[in-house]
């Protein structure tokens, strides 16, 4: 018996992040702005999707969603009332999606072709954890995290907090009955994530949504903001 | 909990790259785990010895090289390593700190194999 040591140097996601390689040069060559929403299950990604779809849509905009959940497709029928396209992706009991099932669904979701889209959201599987891992090809990984959930989670899930773009402080029409603090929130959010943009948001009094969508549309036109 | 899927991945890997190593047995698996991957290791500890059962690495052991987190401070004009991931600001001069050079590694570094000699085969 002999011994030896084999120098591998091999990403273990390495199949998963060519995959994403593959759908972010497609999204690009498309033209289609593509955003992943990250978060806790119950912050309000499906209800902040909702308007931001509603809204895009009476503006003329091509956008249309893809939903992750586990079991369920309760999402994609409340996202469905906008209008968008919408298709969901039920993982089965796993708690992300990855680049393989976005490029799956994308193949077989008829009607939709990504040159004649302006703006893809994912909504990823609730959980703050593992989806940080998967890249999905997106332009833009968006946090939101609720007024109701503490302002220290973002310490809680750095990892999450640290590999996104841009953060949505959800439901802040509930801020003040909630006692959130916000200079905590926005401080911890900085702490992880140092200058990243943070929208503050509420589906019931519209707060933020400008901001939002403008935010969008000047990083599809490619100007930055 | 994706650790199964990562030892998974990681098992998929190694037997791939044993192809020219026919017989070979694997004693160590060195993986390199940054702290902003999420990754615990006793949990791919424990799906290690599930995923591997039956295969070429049954019996290996399982070294996890942790990483910590590296930033760029453009202030100090130097990487500077943080202690934690509870503030990314750097250590010496106190600056927020956006550029990351270190901590989101997830690779197999290296294995330790053992080969049939030739005059066995």
């Amino acid at each position: 018996m002999t011994t030896r040591i084999v120098e591998l140097r091999r990403g273990i996601l390495k199949k998963n992040d060519e995959l994403a390689a593959g759908l972010r040069e497609r999204y690009t060559a498309a033209g289609v702005l593509v955003l992943n929403l990250v978060s806790s299950p119950g912050t309000g990604k499906t209800a902040f999707l909702e308007l931001t779809l509603k809204e895009f849509k009476s503006r003329g905009a091509r956008v249309a969603a893809l939903v992750g959940d586990l079991e369920t497709d309760n999402d994609a029928r409340r996202l469905a009332a906008s209008g968008a396209p919408v298709r969901q992706i039920n993982t089965h009991g796993i708690c992300h999606l990855d680049a393989e099932m976005i490029g799956k669904h994308l193949k077989e979701w008829e009607g939709v072709k990504l040159d004649q889209l302006d703006y893809l959201f994912i909504e990823n599987v609730g959980n703050l954890v593992c989806p940080s891992s998967y890249d999905l090809g997106e332009a833009i990984r968006v946090v939101l995290l609720s007024v109701t959930e503490g302002e220290d989670k973002p310490l809680k899930y750095p990892t999450m907090f640290n590999s996104a773009d841009a953060a949505v402080i959800t439901k802040m029409d509930l801020a003040i009955p909630c006692g959130f603090d916000r200079w905590a929130a926005l401080k911890n959010i900085n702490e992880i994530r140092p200058g990243i943009r943070i929208f503050e948001t509420s589906v019931k009094t519209g707060a933020g949504l400008e901001e939002w969508l403008g935010y969008l549309e000047a990083l599809r036109a490619g100007r930055g903001a | 909990m994706h650790e199964l899927s990562i030892v998974s991945s990681v098992v998929e890997t190694v037997i791939e790259s044993l192809a020219v190593y026919p017989g070979a047995r694997v004693k160590e698996v060195r993986l390199r785990v940054g702290v902003l991957t999420s990754v615990v290791r006793e949990s791919l500890e424990f799906c290690y010895g599930i995923a591997t059962e039956g295969t070429p690495l049954e019996g290996s052991i399982l070294v996890v090289n942790e990483l910590p987190v590296v930033m760029h401070c453009v202030p100090c004009g130097a990487d500077v390593t943080l202690e934690g991931v509870q503030s990314f600001r750097c250590p010496k001069c106190g600056e927020p700190c956006s550029d990351l050079r270190q901590g989101r590694e997830l690779e197999i570094e290296a294995i330790e194999i053992e080969e049939v000699d030739e005059v066995n085969k």
